[in-house]
């Protein structure tokens, strides 16, 4: 066992990689819940962004096409939940489930050609001079721009949530649907709206992991970060900025998990690799036990005009 | 213009007549999806349906085989219906599956090679313990700190899988397998084995139990209070506490139920069809089962029917696979499609289309 084999500074590198694709799809599922939609389908649509993505990515040579394709197919995926849900009134967890459970039957369809390929990569950003700055290149000025969408990502939620119009709109439906349908407001087209854009998220999270993170695809790769995402939107209270920590926690924990792996600590690997999974149940536990969870007042619940 | 209009009461035909049509939707939809792959649609449609059943040449194999894929699969969709009805989503039955398989393999095999009538019954026990304990960490976060029940009943599958991989390699090893990974092997050791209770009907002691179940649960669910304490938590949860059932006590008691369910169905699947613990001798019979749970409209006689369908398309499906090449995950996508148009059809049953303005 040599833990100095581990450099904090790549650690933390590498835990922004690792943290991306669960941050997409959290920040996406974030702005669901907010219009009072709970998709427990993340997963599904996480996998079939990424099969997409790879599929779209071998097939053109163009990575950047094939997060763009990873994109609108989960958001046409996420489009059959908003139906179902929105326009037929069906049961929100029944059906995540059932959007999980078509979203990995799909994708393994897709990918069975695809496997034990190796896609184009999104090359690394390296500017010359900043990358090369000790500590604060590596972490900051040097990686794939996807990092940085991400990040991007997260901010615009957060100011659109905090100081547009339209996400005051946006969080009047999530908090009472009624009263945002007596004023006016559109709450099943703008709910549809926020699905189809946590649907897109959560593509793009999912094209992460198969063209940048590992990059291959297999079979049920996805191994519940769409799950994952999920209970970090808990984590982080409905809240964008909070949401970023709480992948970035997670993103650590898997890095760490990982390195100890391979510096030979005297864990199995098993237990080394349910870490993640334990961790999230701690946290969630932690969360709940501190109450005050400030979930949107209308999450889950069915909309139906009946006036 | 097409308005809906809630029904006062959920309409009864239409309750038993939903199911049968997302199963047409299905094969309709299917069917299109397999001419697409370039594959003929009815004589896939037929394959997948009807040949197990009734192909002179497949159904002397196949006929046996619906049973033992049906048996985990009511079995689990039983318990998680308990807890469907009280609002309760416990969808880590495929955890509390490996978990039940776990502890009652390893039960048997502590005994090895004792010869003596208990231990099966012993090994039935653990594993129902097992599913059961593992239910029990959902349940106990729920009622203690309101921890939401879906994410970590499902976290734990995740903690299930990583543990089978380390007992498959470790703990349960066969000491004889030559280093391979994987545990002795159950069919082989007579005391311990499920064996087929009739030749050639795929009964064995997993199905027995499959029936006890659905007569429990619609003894319970239709006749007893707390069948009743269950279905108001669900269906309308103040007017429950205000009734004086204890909330805490119906998560408990559902959780634990789906829990001691699914640990006895991967018990009877280890010791069965399975015969040894290896690293992945579950295959995603907990998921499909909340499937079956919705199709057989959370009623015990409804999931015998949802579940005997779920294996059809199983075997169905491997038929598929061997006589025209198709893709395995294909019937993976046709039981999630399945799911998706049950529910889609379900607002007839709960709603009333009308057209014109109000």
């Amino acid at each position: 066992m040599d833990l100095s084999a581990i450099n904090p500074v790549l650690l933390i590198a590498s835990l922004m990689v690792s943290a991306t694709p669960i941050l997409l799809a959290a920040i996406g599922e974030t702005v669901v819940e907010k219009a009072g939609v709970l998709n427990l389908g993340v997963e599904g649509m996480m996998i079939t962004g990424a099969v997409i993505g790879f599929a779209v990515a071998i097939n053109s040579g163009s990575p950047p096409l094939g997060f763009i394709c990873a994109a609108v197919a989960g958001a046409a995926l996420s489009l059959s939940f908003g139906f179902l849900t929105q326009v037929l009134l069906a049961n929100q967890v029944a059906t995540g489930l059932g959007l999980t459970l078509v979203g990995l039957g799909l994708s393994a369809l897709i990918g069975k050609p695809y496997e034990g390929m190796k896609s184009p990569t999104l090359p690394a950003l390296d500017i010359p001079g900043l990358s090369d700055i000790p500590v604060l290149g590596p972490i900051v000025f040097s990686h794939d721009p996807m990092v940085y969408v991400s990040l991007a990502l997260v901010f615009a939620v957060w100011a659109v949530l905090k100081y547009s119009r339209a996400g005051l709109i946006l969080r009047g439906v999530g908090e009472n649907h009624d009263a945002a349908h007596a004023l006016g407001y559109k709450v099943i087209r703008i709910r549809l709206l926020a699905i189809m854009f946590g649907g897109a998220c959560a593509g793009l999270g999912g094209a992460y992991l198969s063209l940048v993170r590992v990059p291959q695809w297999t079979e049920g790769m996805t191994a519940g970060a769409g799950w994952i995402a999920l209970a970090i939107v808990v984590f982080g209270s409905w809240k964008p900025l909070r949401v970023l920590i709480g992948a970035y926690l997670f993103g650590g924990v898997t890095v760490l998990q990982l390195n100890l792996q391979a510096a030979g600590v005297a864990i199995p690997v098993e237990y080394l690799s349910m870490s993640p999974y334990l961790i999230t149940i701690a946290v969630l536990v932690f969360i709940s036990a501190r109450g005050a969870q400030a979930a949107p007042a209308s999450l889950g619940r069915i909309f139906h005009a009946s006036s | 213009m097409i308005r809906l209009e809630k029904r006062l009461q959920p309409s009864r035909t239409l309750t038993s007549l939903t199911p049968i049509l997302a199963v047409i939707l299905t094969m309709i939809i299917g069917g299109l999806m397999f001419a697409l792959l370039g594959k003929p649609p009815f004589e896939s449609i037929r394959i997948i349906f009807w040949d197990p059943l009734f192909n002179p040449q497949f159904a002397a194999y196949s006929r046996p085989q619906l049973l033992i894929k049906a048996a985990p699969l009511i079995l689990i969709a039983i318990g998680l219906s308990i807890g469907f009805r009280a609002g309760i989503w416990n969808i880590g039955a495929e955890g509390q599956y490996i978990i039940g398989a776990i502890c009652g393999a390893g039960m048997g095999l502590a005994f090895y090679p004792a010869d003596l009538f208990i231990i099966f019954p012993l090994m039935v026990i653990t594993g129902a313990f097992g599913g059961w304990a593992w239910a029990m960490i959902p349940a106990l976060l729920k009622t203690r700190f309101g921890t939401n029940e879906i994410l970590v009943s499902l976290m734990l599958v995740y903690v299930a899988e990583s543990l089978l991989a380390s007992v498959s390699s470790g703990l349960l090893k066969n000491p004889d397998g030559m280093g391979f990974p994987g545990s002795r092997n159950l069919q082989q050791y007579p005391a311990a084995a499920n064996t087929e209770l009739f030749t050639n009907t795929g009964m064995h002691w997993g199905v027995v139990a499959c029936f006890i179940a659905v007569i429990f649960a619609y003894v319970v669910l239709t006749r007893h209070l707390q069948g009743f304490h269950i279905r108001l938590t669900g269906q309308a949860p103040r007017a429950a506490r205000f009734a004086g059932v204890n909330p805490h006590r119906v998560t408990i008691l559902c959780l634990g139920i789906s829990g001691a369910l699914a640990g006895m169905a991967g018990l009877f699947e280890v010791a069965g069809p399975a015969g040894q613990i290896t690293i992945d001798f579950n295959t995603g019979y907990g998921f499909t089962a909340i499937i079956v749970a919705f199709l057989g409209r959370l009623h015990p006689m409804g999931i015998v029917l949802a579940g005997l369908l779920m294996a059809l398309t199983y075997i169905g499906g491997e038929l598929a696979q061997l006589m025209l090449g198709l893709p395995g995950a294909s019937i993976q996508l046709f039981q999630g499609m399945l799911l998706f148009f049950l529910l889609a059809t379900d607002v007839f049953t709960h709603y009333r289309i009308r057209i014109g303005e109000a």
